[in-house]
């Protein structure tokens, strides 16, 4: 990987983190009902984002996911008015809760609420690159909860049998809210849920951007090269609470949560860039200011932008 | 015994099936589940089995033919006389336990009509709102639904009675009337084609019987093949009748709200031929005959559909202003389609209005079970004998068709002098009311 | 212009859009190399390959959700559940997922695709292979739902059910697969969604109905005929969305009206036309509305008795006019 790619990741981690930031601060504020945040999972989001053709290739992600649509072109302004339900919403124009994403200009494909739907839509839509031959691959990411539903493992047999060129990208973070993994399956690794239908199962160390680049760029390669779907598990934790309405002391000790801390993905990574002269100290502060104004704007911009008008409440329930 | 076998449903949703290949000969033995033919469908092509042990006696469809579901294609020859391994039953049982297990979840489903008194006095939203609009008090209608209930086309018979008179030519009939269509729901009777099949010329067109021409030619044909017709005619002189109506006529339209026609005169005069020769009232009934109390007179009405017959009933208590709105009524009704099937039965006597169509003598068939039909020819102006001059005089044919097995020529000859005298001692002057 | 069985004029149908249209492609259990259980989609896979007529794994829910990503990135998928019965593990992605996928993105995506299965009974099906199961859907904004009664309509409304860009359940009714035959044109022709069609004029009550009912209730209206009783029949031919404005011209003009579904009575479609005739047309009705519905069981029993005893016939449909004719 180059200094340059390391040092693009490095900044969507941080823009992502401080997005995610100016969030919580809505919320408490009481500006924003309620948030989803994806603290702690930069690194497996922003490293397989840059392992494919951002806004080509066709992601289908779920609602952790504010880093990932971030490193895939979607702008802090667009989030904001996301976050605050704003007319011009580019997700949903205010109709859907907040970290619902979906950009059709970006091949982010719209999501609801049901864990792993999405998994069976990459599939197709990863079936219909295969017939239109368009090149691209479809990566779908979901939680280790996730795994426990049947259209996990419908698209999962689906796209092997068929070999289409999808990714499966697990984050595992150990917590389907307030349910652990050993409550949710009684396997160690989602991983070990690739066997079960031909296909490879990838472990990586979800804070590490660049070994997630690296396997998901074997996986995407593998996928277009017509061998079939790669089940990615990105071993991970979130630092903070499922969602804004969420109090995970209640679930999780803070011992762990801090031991979890010390290997926060945007610390960790920072560090290695200063230690291997990838980032200057400059540039580090430069990098702060840009995000800290576009997070700033961003904010303005949507608390100042219109909300949605009733009388559309009605429309695009078919086309017009 | 001789076992059917009968084409198999393989598969759901499948109607009819091929014989493939016979897999026995006939006079071959076959043992019971020993595959006998292989069938051919749209979904699955299958072995099957006898269904009993014996001989195949005959095969009654050939290879490459296809079939409905259900019907005999080969007979087995039982051997033995084991009734109890014959298992015919087998597959007939089910249907049979089925109807008879159905049948009266079938027979509960009709909910008793409310009763009479329930109904009256309430009226529906659609009733309310156009009694309303045309200024009609519903419960001055006499109503013709369930329990005596006034409906919707109550109201619309009466709103329309008052807005719309009749047209002013007197209700359409057509030369021959046919008998009213059988009531109730009559099973469809099989088809009978053509013994031989009719030459098609090109340009040709084949058109199916619709059920109402069906029952037409049948009761047509049985009318004409069981009962013997005998015919006679009288000419009478309807000049006065002409004048009274002449007279009439705006007046009537105005006051009533539906049109003069000749028709009711001749209803008129038809009751008091009834009246003065019963025998012609009466019904023809294999070992005897039936005299009727009540005069309930049948009027032939073309419509789009056919020709019916609604009835008038109580004709004889009508007089020829009640008989007007009758015919006026039930004209319409008919040709709207919105008779009930009490219109149509009852009938005791038809009169067949044919000089509407422009004849000037009928030969009409007899709606049986009745045993005559009178029908009012053309009208017309002629040069007849007045004592000894010549005048130019209107006249009208009167042709009566009775049945000579229940009435005699002198009583037949009797009733149409009746309704002569009755129809020549109306003047300008006789009253309507 | 060709005789065909309702079955029939539907394959004939899917062969002349594959054939227009190299985006189309047909997915399920057993569509490809069998044809399908029914034998709809027979010679599709010959015709059009292995790439075009699939046979899918056994999921119903991935079979539409597979659906629903291909049409978003640029096929036409129309797959097949093998029995309306079994369409329940994908409701989900038809409810959750296809039908809001537009209302959700804001217009900004939306899910061309037609999911055709077979629906209802009356050929030894039992609870599992009879079922009507187009009420679940009809109550689903963002989703269209056709269910043809003839074959002429079936190919016209398959047509336009591919044509357009909605999620569309198109159900087939599978006794009058073999049973229901009429003239269908060669050429293409569309039969607009959401238009009833009046079968037969009629002046003294309206059946409203849909699906194979369609052919019951003008044997019923043929037999009343003789009777003296006309009667109108609407077919609805797609019951959402429905055409409100032919349901209120029937129902104004004969003031009488008997709804008739084999789904059952409850929560069916019937409730819904009674509802729109309550609100809208209560002073042109002369009768109370009448529905003649499957009855409320689970679903349709095995033994014939059974069977028999749950179906709509064109007997009771007659009966059922008769009494309200009488009213």
């Amino acid at each position: 990987m180059t200094p340059e790619l390391m040092k693009e990741i490095y900044y969507y981690m941080a823009l992502s983190r401080a997005v995610d930031d100016r969030m919580w601060i809505l919320n408490r504020q009481g500006k924003a009902p309620v948030v989803y945040s994806s603290n702690g999972h930069e690194a497996a989001q922003v490293g397989s984002a840059f392992a494919l053709r951002r806004g080509e290739d066709w992601i289908a992600p779920y609602y952790r996911d504010l880093a990932l649509v971030l490193a895939w072109g979607m702008t802090p302004r667009e989030v904001m008015l996301h976050v605050l339900a704003r007319a011009a919403d580019p997700n949903s124009g205010g109709r859907q809760m907040p970290a619902h994403w979906g950009m059709r200009r970006l091949h982010i494909l719209s999501g609801g609420s049901v864990v792993a739907t999405q998994n069976a839509h990459a599939t197709g839509i990863a079936l219909a690159s295969k017939m239109l031959k368009d090149g691209r691959v479809a990566v779908a990411y979901f939680g280790e909860g996730s795994t426990s539903q049947g259209e996990f493992h419908e698209a999962l047999n689906f796209a092997a049998v068929w070999k289409l060129p999808v990714v499966f990208f697990n984050e595992n973070n150990g917590y389907a809210i307030s349910v652990p993994q050993r409550k949710q399956m009684a396997v160690v690794d989602v991983a070990a849920k690739a066997a079960g239908y031909g296909i490879p199962g990838v472990i990586v160390d979800g804070n590490d951007p660049v070994k997630v680049w690296e396997v998901t760029r074997a996986a995407a390669e593998r996928a277009r090269r017509g061998e079939g779907p790669t089940l990615i598990e990105a071993k991970t934790y979130r630092f903070v609470p499922h969602s804004s309405d969420d109090d995970d002391r209640a679930y999780r000790s803070r011992e762990e949560v801090m031991e979890w801390k010390k290997r926060d993905p945007l610390v960790t990574f920072e560090q290695r860039l200063e230690a291997e002269g990838i980032l200057s100290a400059e540039e580090k502060a430069a990098m702060a200011k840009q995000i800290r104004d576009l997070v700033n704007d961003a904010t303005d911009y949507a608390e100042k932008a219109a909300l949605p008008d009733p009388a559309t409440l009605e429309r695009y329930v078919y086309a017009e | 015994m001789t076992e059917k076998v009968l084409m198999p449903q393989l598969g759901e949703s499948v109607t009819e099936g091929t014989i493939g290949h016979w897999l026995k000969k006939v006079g071959e033995p076959v043992e019971k589940y020993e595959s006998l033919l292989e069938i051919l469908t749209d979904k699955v092509n299958a072995e099957v089995p006898s269904p009993a042990s014996g001989v195949l006696a005959k095969i009654l469809v050939e290879e490459g033919q296809t079939v409905p579901v259900g019907t005999p294609i080969a007979e087995i020859a039982v051997e033995g006389a084991e009734g109890e391994a014959a298992p015919t039953a087998a597959p007939a049982e089910p249907s049979a336990e089925a109807a008879a297990v159905s049948a009266p979840a079938a027979a509960a489903a009709p909910v008793a009509a409310p009763s009479p008194s329930a109904e009256r006095g309430r009226f529906s939203p659609a009733v309310r709102r156009l009694a309303r609009e045309h200024g009609i008090d519903p419960a001055s209608v006499a109503g013709t639904g369930a329990g005596g209930r006034v409906t919707l086309r109550d109201i619309l018979r009466v709103a329309e009675s008052a807005a719309h008179p009749a047209p002013d030519t007197p209700p359409e009939a057509a030369p021959t009337p046919a008998p009213s269509p059988a009531p109730a729901p009559a099973p469809a009777p099989a088809e009978k084609p053509a013994a031989s099949p009719r030459p098609l010329e090109p340009g040709d067109r084949v058109e199916p019987l619709s059920q109402i021409r069906r029952l037409t030619a049948e009761r047509m044909v049985e009318a004409k093949t069981t009962i013997p017709h005998a015919w006679i005619m009288v000419e009478v002189d309807v000049t006065g009748l002409v004048a009274l109506r002449e007279r009439w006529k705006a007046q009537f339209q105005e006051r009533e709200g539906v049109n003069l026609t000749y028709l009711p005169f001749m209803l008129r005069a038809t009751v008091e031929g009834l009246r003065a020769v019963p025998q012609l009232n009466a019904q023809w009934n294999g070992d005897s005959i039936i005299y009727k109390q009540r005069i309930h007179l049948g009027i032939a009405v073309a419509t789009e559909r056919g020709l019916v017959v609604p009835v008038i009933r109580d004709a004889d208590q009508k007089n020829v202003v009640g008989l007007a709105h009758a015919v006026h009524d039930l004209t319409e009704r008919a040709r709207k389609g919105r008779l009930t099937v009490d219109d149509l039965r009852g009938g005791t006597f038809t009169v067949d209005n044919t000089g509407a169509v422009g004849t000037y003598l009928t030969y009409a068939v007899i709606n049986a079970p009745e045993v005559g039909i009178v029908t009012m020819e053309s009208i017309a102006r002629r040069p007849v004998v007045v004592g000894d001059a010549i005048a130019i005089r209107s006249m009208v044919n009167l042709c009566l068709s009775f049945d000579h097995r229940v009435v005699d020529g002198a009583d037949a000859a009797r009733f149409l002098n009746v309704l002569k005298r009755h129809l020549e001692a109306l003047g300008p002057d006789s009253a309507l009311y | 212009m060709a005789v065909m069985t309702y079955l029939e004029a539907i394959r004939a149908g899917l062969r002349q859009e594959m054939q227009r249209d190299p985006r189309i492609v047909i997915w399920g259990e057993d569509v490809g190399v069998r044809g399908g259980v029914f034998r709809v989609t027979e010679g599709l896979q010959q015709e059009f390959g292995e790439d075009r007529v699939i046979d899918s794994p056994l999921a119903e829910g991935a079979i539409v959700g597979v659906a629903i990503g291909a049409a978003i990135n640029g096929l036409r998928p129309i797959p097949e559940i093998q029995f309306g019965d079994f369409i329940f593990p994908a409701m989900n992605q038809i409810v959750e997922e296809a039908a809001r996928m537009r209302y959700r993105s804001n217009n900004d995506f939306h899910v061309p695709l037609v999911i055709r299965a077979p629906i209802g009974g009356g050929i030894h099906g039992a609870l599992y292979h009879s079922q009507s199961v187009e009420a679940f859907f009809a109550h689903v904004p963002g989703l269209k739902v056709v269910v043809p009664g003839t074959p002429y309509d079936a190919k016209g409304l398959l047509a336009a059910a591919i044509a357009d860009e909605d999620p569309v359940l198109f159900f087939e009714h599978k006794a009058a697969y073999r049973s229901l035959r009429g003239e269908v044109p060669e050429e293409r022709y569309l039969i607009p969604i959401g238009k009833a069609d009046v079968k037969r004029e009629g002046q003294d009550l309206s059946i409203i109905t849909y699906s194979l009912m369609v052919s019951y209730a003008l044997r019923a209206a043929e037999a009343l005929a003789q009777e003296g009783i006309s009667v109108e029949v609407l077919d609805l031919r797609t019951v959402r969305p429905l055409d409100r404005q032919a349901i209120l011209e029937t129902a104004k003009k004969t003031g009488k009206v008997l709804i008739v579904h084999e789904d059952n009575k409850t929560g069916g479609i019937g409730a819904e036309v009674s509802a729109i005739l309550a609100e809208e047309v209560l002073f042109y009705l002369d009768a109370p509305i009448r529905r003649l519905c499957g009855p409320d069981v689970p679903a349709m029993p095995y033994s014939p008795p059974l069977e028999h005893a749950f179906m709509i016939t064109p007997e009771k449909i007659a009966q059922a006019a008769r009494e309200l004719a009488r009213f």
